[in-house]
């Protein structure tokens, strides 16, 4: 893209993000929330949508929204009430679904995000409860709707409390997006209200993108953007779709409101070719349940339950641990981590600096290949900081802990088993040392030579050797010493 | 107050109703009866009343988040007029305009 398309056009995104919630049962009826399991083994009259069932909302979802819409600044309303909306589909066995329209739970909040863009407040538009649709399995042909013979329909998921959470078009880049959606998921981990794992569907995003001549009155055609299973994939496929509307306006084309299907592989968007109509939902107030009233006693409450969110702990991180904005970005993915960084510097007792590095350079490199996260991984947090320690003591060389780590990381052993059954321990006794350093001097002559030429480049391969000698468990500062004091 | 005969169809759609002629002009009679009805109301000063959703006066009705027993798979399909993999069958699925 030149420079001069980039100034031409201006990218308008609007995010749509649904988030199942982690609630014992289902928003109406007292089925478990779950996943997996036997399909239509979650289910009952009222899930199923079978006459004369009545829904009673579940007081925990209602509660967790609350928290929600607090933790994104929005005004939590004092009047709300559910809603039916009319559409008719295989995986919505009561032909429509309960959700809340004109007055949701929450209104006219933001979330700050931060990146090479600068920060900025995304507004959210709102922030409202629903049910969750059952899941259908396309049978015949390919195994997409197109072509399928038929369809087969689990109930499990139908009922499970969903929010949904709409920004205002305040997105102007994938960049933005992709820091939207992070800063959102962090927000809501940090909340305990949902997985937000957006590969197994707990969190999901849908996007609106328009591209206009900058500065031109009206937003330019509404493409729906679907199908994206990761952060990653909310980057790729918005930065693939701006790129092809602002090729399409230059090439004249004319670009029309659709929805495209994001795909994985190829990093591009392709139309679904459904005809864009006005839904007619007729949505109307649900008669089987009375609105809400939360008093200001209710309100204040849940916003006094709120935990320390993603922004703060990242502003107290910075002041208390002195760690990079990379660092602290890292470390704040989830409260889970944060914490668990937290607990090994509050056992380690020094520098919270090592332990970060530690984590990062070492930890992370384990974590990643397994695919775990911190907290699900063996080793605790009093270990590494039990680990950071005998490296400070001398007990064992930076190198050799880098070994123990590896292992601590198989075994949850205490560093000082796997010392101890590795035969790891450095060994800091000048005599020790001395008959190896002796030896090296004595087999090196040449070398020596050098050295008290002052080549000191020479000295690394002496050191080597006596290394070699020890089998690395000379404590190398140590050797250092000893070589020069007797070379020279 | 009157109901057109593009607006029977339409409604008629949207319920996924299959109307006769006679049927369809039944029921832009009685659409219209209905909706005379309640137009009624419109003929009154209403402006500082609030819309009532709900005639009762009872608020903030919910259920504690505790987790109760469900229907058996078997159970669960036991009225469905197909069934395949302890799922319910459905027809190819044809995504239309839904207006």
């Amino acid at each position: 893209m030149s420079t001069t398309a980039s100034e031409m056009y201006e990218t308008t995104v609007g995010l749509e993000i649904h988030v199942e919630l982690s609630t014992n049962s289902k928003m109406f009826c007292a089925c478990p929330v779950d996943f997996g399991g036997d399909p239509n083994t979650r289910v009952c009259p009222v899930c199923l949508g079978m006459p004369g069932s009545l829904p009673v909302p579940n007081q925990m979802a209602i509660e967790y929204t609350m928290k929600i819409a607090a933790a994104l600044h929005c005004d939590i309303a004092r009047f709300h009430e559910f809603h039916r909306k009319n559409y008719f589909y295989p995986d919505m066995p009561k032909n429509y679904q309960i959700s809340q329209y004109d007055h949701p739970i929450g209104t006219k909040g933001y979330v700050e995000v931060t990146g090479d863009f600068g920060t900025k407040r995304v507004g959210i538009n709102r922030v409202h409860l629903e049910e969750d649709t059952g899941k259908s399995t396309h049978v015949g042909g390919s195994g997409r709707i197109a072509d399928s013979d038929h369809s087969l329909v689990d109930f499990n998921r139908a009922g499970t409390p969903l929010v949904e959470i709409v920004s205002e078009p305040d997105i102007t880049s994938a960049e933005e997006a992709r820091a939207f959606v992070t800063e959102l998921r962090a927000i809501l981990e940090s909340l305990d209200v949902s997985d937000v794992r957006m590969e197994e569907g707990s969190m999901r995003v849908d996007a609106n993108i328009s591209t206009r001549l900058t500065g031109a009155p009206e937003y330019g055609a509404k493409v729906e953007v679907k199908n994206m299973n990761s952060i990653r994939s909310v980057g790729r496929a918005l930065e693939f779709e701006e790129k092809r509307q602002r090729k399409a306006l230059d090439d004249g084309e004319t670009l029309v409101q659709e929805t495209r299907h994001f795909d994985e592989k190829t990093g591009t968007t392709s139309s679904l070719r459904t005809k864009e109509f006005a839904f007619d939902y007729r949505y109307f107030p649900e008669p089987d349940m009375v609105p809400f009233e939360p008093d200001q006693a209710w309100i204040e409450r849940v916003r006094g339950s709120l935990p320390e969110l993603p922004a703060s702990k990242r502003a107290r991180f910075a002041e208390i641990y002195g760690l990079s904005d990379k660092e602290i970005q890292t470390l704040t993915t989830t409260s889970a981590t944060a914490g668990w960084f937290e607990e090994a510097v509050a056992a380690y007792g020094g520098e919270a600096k090592k332990i970060s590095n530690w984590i990062l350079a070492d930890l992370y490199g384990l974590l990643n290949e397994s695919g775990q996260e911190l907290s699900d991984g063996k080793i605790a947090p009093a270990q590494l900081a039990a680990l950071v320690k005998l490296v400070d003591d001398g007990a064992i060389s930076g190198k050799q802990a880098k070994e123990v780590i590896t292992v601590m990381f198989e075994t949850g052993d205490d560093p000082a088993k796997v010392v101890e059954e590795r035969g790891l321990k450095q060994v800091s006794d000048t005599g020790a040392i001395e008959v190896f350093v002796d030896e090296v001097i004595a087999e090196n002559p040449d070398a020596v030579e050098k050295i008290r030429e002052g080549k000191d480049g020479t000295l690394g391969f002496l050191v080597g050797q006596v290394m070699k000698k020890s089998r690395g468990q000379a404590n190398p500062a140590m050797v250092n010493d000893l070589l020069r004091s007797k070379i020279n | 107050m009157s109901i057109d005969r593009k607006t029977v169809d339409h409604v008629a759609r949207l319920a996924r109703l299959d109307l006769s002629e006679e049927e369809r002009t039944r029921m832009q009679g009685e659409m219209t009866a209905i909706l005379t009805h309640a137009g009624k109301i419109q003929e009154l000063d209403l402006d500082d009343l609030e819309p009532t959703s709900h005639a009762i006066p009872l608020r903030n009705h919910m259920r504690p988040d505790v987790a109760g027993r469900c229907l058996t798979q078997e159970e669960a399909l036991a009225n469905a007029p197909k069934a395949e993999d302890g799922r319910f069958w459905v027809p190819r699925i044809v995504e239309d305009s839904g207006e």
